[in-house]
Formats: C-alpha cells, sequence, structure tokens
C-alpha cells in the first residue's frame, strides 16, 4: 500500500550509503577547543590574581599556590583533551576505513562534550571565587570569617540538639497523625461523610496557613489560654506541635495521593474475596502504596528539617537562634553560616537517597 | 547480499545470555517471522536490529553496512528502521494526525501540506480518516495499533519490525490489525515480526525462524517449519501451540 516505502531495494542501499557516512564532528570539536582555551586563560590569570590577594591578606603562600595549581592544571588539562578531541575528529575525516573513521568520531564527539562541560563547571567556579574576593573580599569576610566558624560551631551544634529533637518527635507524630488524616479523607460512602468533611477543612486549613504564622499563633497564643497543661509546656513542644499540624496535612496528601495511585481494579480484586475495607487498605492498598510514596515523604521530611529553624521566632534556643545572637555579638553573619552548614552537610545524604529511590523506581518501571 | 545480516550476535544483561551468537538474514521485500516460546528473545532481536540494545559481540549489518559499533548515526538508522511495539506507544496528548505527522515534519523536514496529505491517504487506505482529529485513547486499541503502524509508515522505513502487535488486542481487533501486515507484504515492505499468531505466520511469512537458547535453531519456508519441522525443539514448541489450539 506504501508505494514509496518500496523504492527498489539497490537504490535504497546507495541512499544509504550516500547518507551514513564518516561523522567527524568536526565543528563541535572546534567549538570545545575554542571554549576550552578561552576557559583555560580565565582560569589561569583567575588563579593567579586571587592567589596573589590570598596571600596579601596573611594568608599562607604554600596551600594557597597549591590550590590555585590545581585549578590551573586541571583547566591545562580540559583544554589539552580539546585539542585531543579535535586530533580525533582530523583523524576520523582522513580515516580510509569506514568503521574506524566512525569510532574516532564517536570519541571525537564524547572527549569534546566533556570539555566543554567541564569548561562550564570552571567558569562557573571562577565567577563564584571573583564574587568572593571582589570589593576587598567583602563577599567572604562578612559570611565566611573562618575563624567565628570555627569558634562559634561547638555551641551552634550544641543548640542544634534543640532542633533534632524537634525535628525527630514532629516527623515521628506527623507519620501517624498524617495517615489518620489520609484514611479519613479517603473513607467511603455516605457514612463516612462527615468525618470526611472535618479532614477536608483541617487540610485546607492548615495547607493555607505559613508554616511561621501556625507556630507564632500556637507558640504564643496557647500559653495565654490559661488551659490546664497546654499553657505550660516548653517551647519546644508548641513548636513540635504546630510544626505536626502543618506537616500533618501536607503529609496527609502525600499519602492521599499514594493511595489512589492505586488501581481501582486491586480494591475490587480485594473486596470480591471477601476483605472488609480496612483489611483491602491494610492488606493490599496501603503496602503498595508506600512503594510510591517514599521520595514524597523524604521531601517532606527535608522540608521539615529545615522548618524546625522556624521555632527561633517564639524565642526557642535553637541552632538559629543561638548562631543569631553570637553573630550579634561579634557584628558578623559566619556565625550563622555555622548552622546553615549544619543544616546543608544534614540534607544531602538524604537528597541523594531520594534521588536513588526514584531513580530505582523508575529501573523497577522500565523492565516492568 | 541480504537487507540485514545478524551475523553471530550476543546479548547478555547481566549473568543472562539472551542472544548468543545468533544469525540471521533478512532479504529485501521478505516478511521474516521470529516465533518462540515466551523469553527466548525475539523481542530482544528486534531491539538489537535498530539499536534499542546493543550487542556485545558479533555484529549487525544494514545493506551491508556495519550499524553495530561506534559512532554509528542511531536517528538515522531508526528512520530506515522502523518499529511498532505490543503496546502502541501513541502519544496521548497528540490527535491521530499529530502522532503520525510528527516524525516527517520533525525529522525529516517535510513540509506541513504534504505531511498532512500523506497521513491522510494512508488513514484512509486503513480505513481511519474520519478518525484523524481523535485522540488515541478515544480510539479502539486495534486502530490505535494501526495508527502506530501508519506512524511508523510515516518515514518510509526500508525495515519494519514489529513485535508482537496483536498481542495486546481482544481476537476480533486482530484480523484489522494484520489485515495491513498482509497488505503490506504483497506489496513488498520488508518486514520481521516476532508472533504468537502462528496461523497468521504461516500465510504471510517467506520464513520461519525458530528461536532457542539465543540462536536460530530452525529457519526455512513456513510450509516446511509448520508442515515438517526437523528439529525435535521446534516439533515440541508447535505441538504445545497445537495442544493450546492455536494452529
Ligand atoms: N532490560 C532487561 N534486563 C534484563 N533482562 C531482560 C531485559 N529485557 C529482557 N530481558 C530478559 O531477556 C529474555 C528475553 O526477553 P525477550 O523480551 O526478548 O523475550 P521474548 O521472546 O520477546 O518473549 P515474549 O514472547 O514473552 O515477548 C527474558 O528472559 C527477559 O527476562
Ligand atoms: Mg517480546
Amino acid at each position: 500500500m506504501n508505494k514509496p516505502a518500496v523504492m527498489a531495494n539497490r537504490e535504497r542501499a546507495d541512499l544509504w550509503h550516500a547518507r551514513s557516512k564518516v561523522r567527524a564532528h568536526s565543528v563541535q570539536t572546534w567549538a570545545s577547543l575554542s571554549i576550552a582555551t578561552l576557559t583555560c586563560v580565565a582560569v589561569v590569570l583567575s588563579a593567579y590574581s586571587i592567589a596573589r590577594y590570598a596571600i596579601a591578606q596573611g594568608w599562607d603562600r604554600l596551600p594557597v599556590w597549591i590550590g590555585a595549581g590545581v585549578f590551573m592544571t586541571v583547566a591545562v588539562l580540559v583544554a589539552a583533551s580539546a585539542a585531543r578531541a579535535l586530533q580525533l575528529s582530523k583523524h576520523a575525516q582522513l580515516a580510509r576505513d569506514v568503521y574506524d573513521g566512525r569510532a574516532l568520531g564517536a570519541r571525537a564527539s564524547e572527549q569534546s562534550w566533556r570539555a566543554i562541560s567541564y569548561s562550564g563547571a570552571l567558569v562557573i567556579l571562577c565567577i563564584f571565587a571573583w564574587f568572593m574576593v571582589v570589593n576587598d573580599a567583602a563577599v567572604s569576610r562578612t559570611f565566611f570569617d573562618v575563624d567565628l566558624i570555627a569558634r562559634s560551631a561547638g555551641t551552634v551544634l550544641k543548640a542544634f540538639g534543640t532542633n533534632f529533637f524537634i525535628f525527630t518527635v514532629s516527623a515521628f507524630l506527623i507519620l501517624i497523625w498524617a495517615l489518620v488524616i489520609a484514611i479519613a479523607r479517603t473513607l467511603p460512602g455516605k457514612a463516612g461523610r462527615p468525618i470526611r468533611m472535618l479532614a477536608i477543612i483541617y487540610s485546607d486549613l492548615f495547607r493555607g496557613l505559613p508554616a511561621i504564622i501556625t507556630i507564632y499563633l500556637i507558640g504564643f497564643g496557647l500559653p495565654l489560654t490559661n488551659l490546664p497543661i497546654l499553657k505550660d509546656l516548653s517551647s519546644s513542644a508548641y513548636a513540635i506541635i504546630a510544626l505536626t499540624l502543618t506537616y500533618g496535612a501536607y503529609t496527609s496528601e502525600v499519602y492521599r495521593a499514594g493511595i489512589e495511585s492505586i488501581h481501582p481494579s486491586q480494591i475490587a480484586a480485594a473486596r470480591s474475596l471477601g476483605l472488609s475495607y480496612s483489611k483491602t487498605m491494610r492488606y493490599v492498598i496501603v503496602p503498595q502504596a508506600v512503594r510510591g510514596i517514599i521520595p514524597p515523604l523524604m521531601n517532606n521530611c527535608i522540608s521539615l528539617q529545615k522548618d524546625t529553624a522556624l521555632v527561633a521566632i517564639i524565642g526557642t534556643i535553637d541552632a538559629f537562634n543561638q548562631s543569631k545572637i553570637i553573630a550579634s555579638n561579634n557584628f558578623n553573619l559566619s556565625a550563622v553560616t555555622t548552622v546553615a552548614i549544619i543544616f546543608i552537610l544534614l540534607t544531602i545524604p538524604q537528597a541523594r537517597l531520594v534521588d536513588r529511590l526514584i531513580e530505582r523506581d523508575r529501573n523497577k518501571r522500565r523492565s516492568g | 547480499m541480504a537487507l540485514v545480516e545478524v551475523d553471530k550476535a550476543t546479548k547478555r544483561y547481566g549473568s543472562l545470555t539472551v542472544l548468543n551468537g545468533l544469525s540471521l538474514d533478512i532479504e529485501a521485500h521478505q516478511v521474516v517471522c521470529l516465533i518462540g516460546p515466551s523469553g527466548c528473545g525475539k523481542s530482544t532481536l528486534l531491539r538489537c536490529i535498530n539499536r534499542l540494545e546493543t550487542i556485545q559481540d558479533g555484529e549487525i549489518r544494514l545493506h551491508g553496512d556495519r550499524i553495530t559499533g561506534p559512532g554509528v548515526d542511531l536517528d538515522l538508522l531508526r528512520r530506515e528502521v522502523g518499529i511498532v511495539f505490543q503496546g502502541y506507544n501513541l502519544f496521548p496528548h497528540m490527535s491521530v494526525l499529530e502522532n503520525i505527522t510528527l516524525g516527517p515534519l520533525k525529522v525529516l523536514g517535510m513540509p506541513r501540506a504534504e505531511a498532512r496529505d500523506k497521513a491522510m491517504s494512508l488513514l484512509a487506505r486503513i480505513g481511519l480518516a474520519h478518525k484523524a482529529g481523535e485522540y488515541p485513547d478515544r480510539l479502539s486499541g486495534g486502530q490505535q495499533q494501526r495508527v502506530a503502524i501508519v506512524r511508523a509508515l510515516m518515514m518510509d522505513p526500508a525495515l519494519l519490525l514489529l513485535d508482537e502487535i496483536t498481542s495486546a488486542l481482544d481476537p476480533e481487533l486482530v484480523s484489522e490489525v494484520l489485515d495491513i501486515v498482509r497488505d503490506l507484504a504483497r506489496n513488498g515492505m520488508t518486514m520481521v515480526l516476532a508472533t504468537h499468531e502462528m496461523g497468521f505466520a504461516r500465510e504471510v511469512a517467506d520464513k520461519v525462524c525458530f528461536l532457542h537458547a539465543g540462536v536460530v535453531h530452525e529457519e526455512g519456508p513456513p510450509s516446511q517449519i509448520f508442515g515438517d519441522p526437523q528439529d525435535e525443539r521446534t516439533r515440541a514448541f508447535l505441538k504445545s501451540i497445537i495442544d493450546a489450539g492455536r494452529l
């Protein structure tokens, strides 16, 4: 039916051979060589002048020159590899054997892309380094006073215990509380309606409220109510309550999305075995749902960890508050940088873990 | 020279060897059917031929040109070798017409009007011209699969790989898809089919290959493979098919 597709075979073969020539990627390798060369020049000049500046500021000569030397060497190596790519591309053009030519071309392309991406990274590092030293190193003095960072680390780390406590307790409570809300929101039928409505109102309310306001209202409000027990909890406890309420609303949505992502036929299959609604949930739906929701749960977890710093507004002496005190005593923000570093060091492994989990899930689906 | 020559191809997934030095020639204008039990590597072979998978050993040649190994222009290869999968894989956010003109417009740079005319004439041939504006989820499985075949044909491939294109379909929809394949075969389209439809393989194939243990265990014209199989394994496989009432 498709006449053009049935072009004479001979003709097709000729067309194929005409088209599938060796690709030497010469434009790309030239571009990569120019980029890498420019980068190399920029890096060498920057590393040299920044090193000179650092030494003038009283840094030790040896480590500074070693650091600068490493950068320069990398830049030169990248430029060399771009040159090598160009050479490969020339060889590919001249190769007498088409297969050798293709292999050389593929290597040239690969190597030139690598040179380009390394150059990009070097340029970004260079810009960052300049940002740190311009204006008489204003940026690094303000944020990265190494001495103050080192001195404040102990105190700040101790105060971080409060953040950790708040985080752990509320994470635990949130996981349970959110599941309760999620199940309440998915209760079936007319009978479940009032509970469902309450759960919806709750999630709408606490997802709408900024966490900082919830913390403020609870932290300053509850003590004023004179309610027994609730009025004289510690400020950490108020923080835990506020964060649990806020994150419970978010996390219940994660659970709910997980539950609803399971195909309805699974519920039908379980119910047709005679399992009750709750048994269906318990043995069939929730175990399947959990797999898909672990990455978003971990994301919530990371975000909760960071939001423990919000408790500073109700006067809890957490790491952030502590560092602010140190910062104002020293007229320098580097103590706050210490907290920032602690938070970052803590979240990076978790972020990588989330990536791994997502990747694993993708692989499963691909082979499945 | 055959259109495609698979020469001692070996494909491993970790420790599992799926293709074990498999050789197979596909002549131009022929229909080759791959049969064999589930998991014997039919899909893997097809995916290796258009480089969705890379073989570790041996080589595959197209028009006598080695297409395994580094530096092969894969985009060009996939224009020359079309593939249709079991699950139609139409793009759900595009209408039928958009689905089948995407390749010609974006890859071949065909003018819009020409792509449209070509698409409409192909759609008319498979009786789906009135569905050009529909979205895939409003078509039946058989209709979707026919559109998927047309989408591959729009690129004028020299070779069309069809991987169990009817096994996700209801029995009454199978024939409408097979009719297209039959029509293509009559017009000299070169095709390789991985299939469980033995009756159809018998009717349409020029050559039937029985895959077992990572090699072509027995090959020959359908009359021989189905009528007078030489090999013990082939016989056992066909017997199981006949017992299941599928031949
Ligand atoms: N991506 C992969 N990773 C690991 N193993 C794989 C992968 N793809 C296929 N396999 C394995 O390779 C073997 C051959 O698979 P293939 O899909 O080619 O079989 P098939 O002959 O097409 O079977 P069917 O008739 O069921 O479609 C199977 O054992 C399968 O488990
Ligand atoms: Mg298969």
